[in-house]
This record gives structure tokens, C-alpha cells and sequence, in this order.
């Protein structure tokens, strides 16, 4: 597989950029694998490289029923940020965004990622002793943070409204300089090609119908278009289906779906260079490379696999980066688009061994799973390399919810993701 | 966006009026002392979430106030009836 580099782009350009290898392969599945991944979205593509070329796993296949990152990958708001409460969460958030950092380099291919900083607003005396105790629990854990008053939010956002004249007037904010965005697509592709370059099968266009579980112990999975795939081990990633495939499986997963919706306005000139979120009034923005503001806020309330929300949701939503910035209550919105995600009752993650021996589930990440895609591909992939659950994954087990020992993250960092 | 029909009103009216609040008949347990973790963890944490009929609980917020239950298929968004607590739903899986 060729690398990239500026000489190569040199190179192409000599013969108009028409030669350019395929990034990936389209290869026909094998009859057994050691480890099949359902789903081919960033966390299954980001355990597939990890895989490969850290754990020297290579005979994986990864089955995708759509195309690769075709679903809440694609439909996400890009924000990167580790500003967690609890220990179990800031570690796991924070082994994925030092993986961010060398991330490019590690993939040969651009994610794009741009730590530009994510502002946490609080507009109330107990959002400020919230992000105060949240921003010393991140230094405790060896996490950057700082806590503004509203005249250092004001110099680092000017477009946002910090005045006291505001509905909700910003009293400060917490400030993770090596937050960010990334570039969501090149984020799926990049994994793709690197798991692709070390021998990863990579199968779209087949869904994966059901397991073939024999005493217990998952040997395989059938599939749509190829039959039977036999396997040592299975890890399922397929979010917001998650509740689906464990009821194939055979048992339950605390997991509700819901729709998420997003929006992105009109490309405008640069504006915003940082990431600002509310809690309070609820609603987030960033601005892409392309210049239009990526918006998001609320799931709607209801449970919904259709990848669409209500009309209210957005409405709500933009009410609330209208009451930040009123500078952009005249700003056009472009597209509006949902994705299913599957929220937790403590809005973490379940990375686990499940009921069914050899059977592995990575699902949970609600709003919040695009920014540890490298981190969660990395420690379901040692998981399954081993058999047994990675440290930094052994808290987010399926059966804390009957064991009691949750990471309630709600409080802290539920809303706004 | 949903109009549903308030059972209590006699009336449909826009989702906003609403809120949804998540599976409906859900029985507490009779004897929560003797529940073993497994069977109050699972009364706590572990909701219904089908690809298909779902029957939910929605409360009239902003009109009479009223609970009432909602049979949705979750993939279509088509709501297939509307009964009143205590009631059995007529649509099912």
C-alpha cells in the first residue's frame, strides 16, 4: 500500500492525481477469522487497526452492513475533549485523546485534528462549583483544565454573547486547551486503510443476521450475503443497534435508543476558532475548516431508530446558540441530519464481556463516542486480543448495573457532548 | 414531530405539548427487600428498547397534566393508539 506524503501528492499531480492506489480492498470473506468485529464504524474500524498492528492480531474481518462510517460516525459534531469527572471515565478519555494527538502520523492520513480548545460555560453559581470541582478532579488525573471568568471567556470568544444583559449571563467556564475537532470521515477512512494495510478484511453490504452460539460460546455469525463466518472471537460495535444484536445474542443491555440531531449552517467567514458548549442553556457550536457552524445539543426524549428527530428538538437547539451568540441569529442552516445513539442509564460506555463466552460488546457511548474512537478501538482490541477485559475497560463492564458500581457521569458531562 | 391525541382532552395537539417518559407498565416490585440484585437491577436500569411497537408512557405537560400511554413503532414513528393508564394496549408486538 503506497504512503502518503507531499512528494507523492508532487508526484501525482504530474499525471492529474489519476492514479491513486484504492484505499482499501473489496475482498471476499475468508471461511473462519480469529476475531470478527460487527460494524464498521469508527470504534469497530479503530479496534480492527489496533488489532492488527499493535496486537499482531491480523486474521480480523470486520462486517458492515452499510459502508464504512456510514452512521454515527458521519452524523456526529466532531468535538474531542477528555474534561471528565469520575477517575474510570477521564482515564479511558484520556488514553483516546493522547492517541488523537499522534493520531495523523500513526495513520499516515489527516484526521484533521485541530486541538483549538472547548470553553464549558457555566451560567450559574453551582455550574461554576461544578466546573471548579470538575476541573480539579482533571489536573488530579493529570488532565488540562483551567477555570475562566466571564472576561477571559470573553477574550477568547468574542463573538459570544458574555454580557449581563443575557437571559443566562456566562459567570465563566472551564477551558481544556487540547480539546478540539477532527475531521470526522477522514477519522473512519484513516483506521480503514490502516487496518486494510496490515490484512484487516474489510466487508461492507453484509449485515450480520444473527451469532452462532453452541454452549454457550459464540463460534461464528451469520451472515446475509456470504452465510456462515466462523470466528474465535466476536466483538460487536454497532451502537445504536446494540439493543438489537444482544437480543439475538440472547440477553439484555440497558441501553435505550434515541435520536441525536445536528445541524451546519451556511459556510461563513472565520468566526469561532474554539469549541463552546452550554450545559445550561443547552447547545453547542464549533466552526469547520469549511466555515460552517456545527451545531448541535439534546437527544429527543423519546426512543427512535429512524436516524430523524423532531422539528422542536432543533428549534430548542438553536434557541440556544441564538441566546450565545446573537451575531448569528441570521445565519441560514444548511443541512439537519440524526443519528440513533444508545444511551446508558450513567451515560457511560459498556465495554465488556457478555453472558455468551467469547462474545464482546463495545456500545453505550450515547452522545459522546466520536471523541474516544481511538481510545475505545484500542482498548476493545486488547480485550480481544487477550480475552479478557483491558484495565482502563474492566469499570465500563455491562454488569455494573446489577452489581451497583456505576460511573454517573450524567451530572457532570451528560448534556452537552 | 408527532400530534398525539390526548386521551384526557379529547384533543390532538403538538408533540411540544408533551413529554415522553420512557416504557410504560413497568410494575414495581411487590417486596423490594427480597429482590436480588440481578431482579432490582434489572427493575432500575433495563428498559424495553425494540425496533418496532413500544409502549411508552407521555405526559400532557403543558395541557391537562395527564399520563397517559402511547403505542409507537420506533422505526417508523407511527403512533398506533393511545390508552389510558391502568388500560391494556390493543396493538401488540
Amino acid at each position: 500500500m503506497q504512503q502518503y506524503s507531499g512528494f507523492g501528492l508532487l508526484k501525482h499531480s504530474l499525471s492529474h492525481h489519476e492514479n491513486w492506489q484504492r484505499v482499501w480492498r473489496n475482498p471476499t470473506p475468508k471461511k473462519k477469522y480469529d476475531v470478527i468485529i460487527v460494524g464498521g464504524g469508527g470504534h469497530g474500524l479503530a479496534t480492527a487497526y489496533y488489532l492488527a498492528k499493535q496486537f499482531g492480531v491480523t486474521n480480523v474481518a470486520v462486517i458492515e452492513k452499510g459502508y464504512l462510517g456510514g452512521g454515527n460516525t458521519a452524523r456526529n459534531t466532531t468535538i474531542v475533549r477528555s474534561n471528565y469527572l469520575w477517575d474510570e471515565a477521564a482515564h479511558l478519555y484520556e488514553h483516546a485523546m493522547k492517541l488523537w494527538e499522534g493520531l495523523s502520523q500513526d495513520l499516515n492520513y489527516n484526521v484533521m485534528f485541530s486541538q483549538r480548545g472547548c470553553l464549558n460555560l457555566g451560567h450559574t453559581l453551582q455550574d461554576m462549583r461544578d466546573i471548579e470541582r470538575r476541573v480539579n478532579a482533571n489536573r488530579l488525573n493529570g488532565i488540562d483544565g483551567e477555570v475562566l471568568d466571564a472576561k477571559q471567556v470573553q477574550e477568547i470568544v468574542p463573538a459570544l454573547d458574555c454580557s449581563e444583559n443575557a437571559r443566562y449571563p456566562v459567570i465563566g467556564a472551564s477551558w481544556q486547551p487540547r480539546a478540539g475537532i477532527a475531521r470526522h470521515d477522514a477519522v473512519a477512512w484513516g483506521f480503514a486503510r490502516g487496518a486494510d494495510m496490515h490484512g484487516v478484511d474489510l466487508i461492507q453490504q453484509t449485515e450480520v443476521v444473527d451469532f452462532i452460539i453452541e454452549d454457550g460460546t459464540v463460534v461464528g455469525v451469520k451472515t446475509d450475503r456470504y452465510g456462515d463466518i466462523k470466528a474465535d472471537r466476536v466483538g460487536c460495535v454497532v451502537a445504536g443497534h446494540s439493543g438489537v444484536m444482544a437480543a439475538k445474542a440472547g440477553f439484555e443491555l440497558p441501553l435505550e435508543s434515541h435520536p441525536l440531531q445536528a445541524l451546519v449552517s451556511e459556510p461563513i467567514k472565520p468566526i469561532l476558532d474554539t469549541v463552546v458548549m452550554s450545559n445550561h442553556v443547552h447547545g453547542y457550536a464549533s466552526q469547520s475548516d469549511k466555515g460552517d457552524l456545527v451545531i448541535g445539543a439534546g437527544i429527543d426524549s423519546y426512543l427512535g431508530y429512524g436516524q430523524r428527530g423532531s422539528y422542536s428538538t432543533i428549534e430548542h437547539t438553536i434557541q440556544a446558540i441564538v441566546e450565545m451568540f446573537p451575531i448569528f441569529s441570521r445565519v441560514r442552516m444548511n443541512r439537519q441530519w440524526g443519528g440513533i445513539v444508545d444511551t446508558c442509564p450513567d451515560a457511560c460506555p459498556i465495554i465488556s464481556e457478555t453472558p455468551v463466552k467469547n462474545l464482546f460488546f463495545n456500545c453505550g457511548w450515547g452522545t459522546g463516542g466520536f471523541k474516544a474512537t481511538p481510545g475505545s478501538g484500542n482498548v476493545f482490541a486488547a480485550s480481544l486480543a487477550k480475552g479478557e477485559m483491558h484495565e482502563l475497560a474492566k469499570p465500563f463492564s455491562m454488569f455494573r448495573f446489577h452489581n451497583g458500581a456505576l460511573i454517573d457521569e450524567h451530572g457532570a458531562a451528560g448534556v452537552a457532548h | 414531530m408527532f400530534l398525539i391525541y390526548c386521551p384526557h382532552c379529547g384533543e390532538y395537539r403538538e408533540e411540544e405539548e408533551f413529554q415522553n417518559r420512557g416504557q410504560a407498565h413497568i410494575a414495581r416490585p411487590l417486596d423490594p427487600d427480597s429482590c436480588t440484585d440481578e431482579e432490582w437491577g434489572n427493575y432500575m436500569f433495563f428498559r424495553k428498547n425494540p425496533k418496532g411497537l413500544h409502549h411508552e408512557l407521555w405526559v400532557h405537560a403543558a395541557g391537562c397534566r395527564k399520563f397517559f400511554n402511547v403505542t409507537r413503532n420506533t422505526a417508523t414513528y407511527e403512533i398506533k393508539e393511545v390508552y389510558k393508564i391502568g388500560e391494556q394496549p390493543k396493538v401488540v408486538a
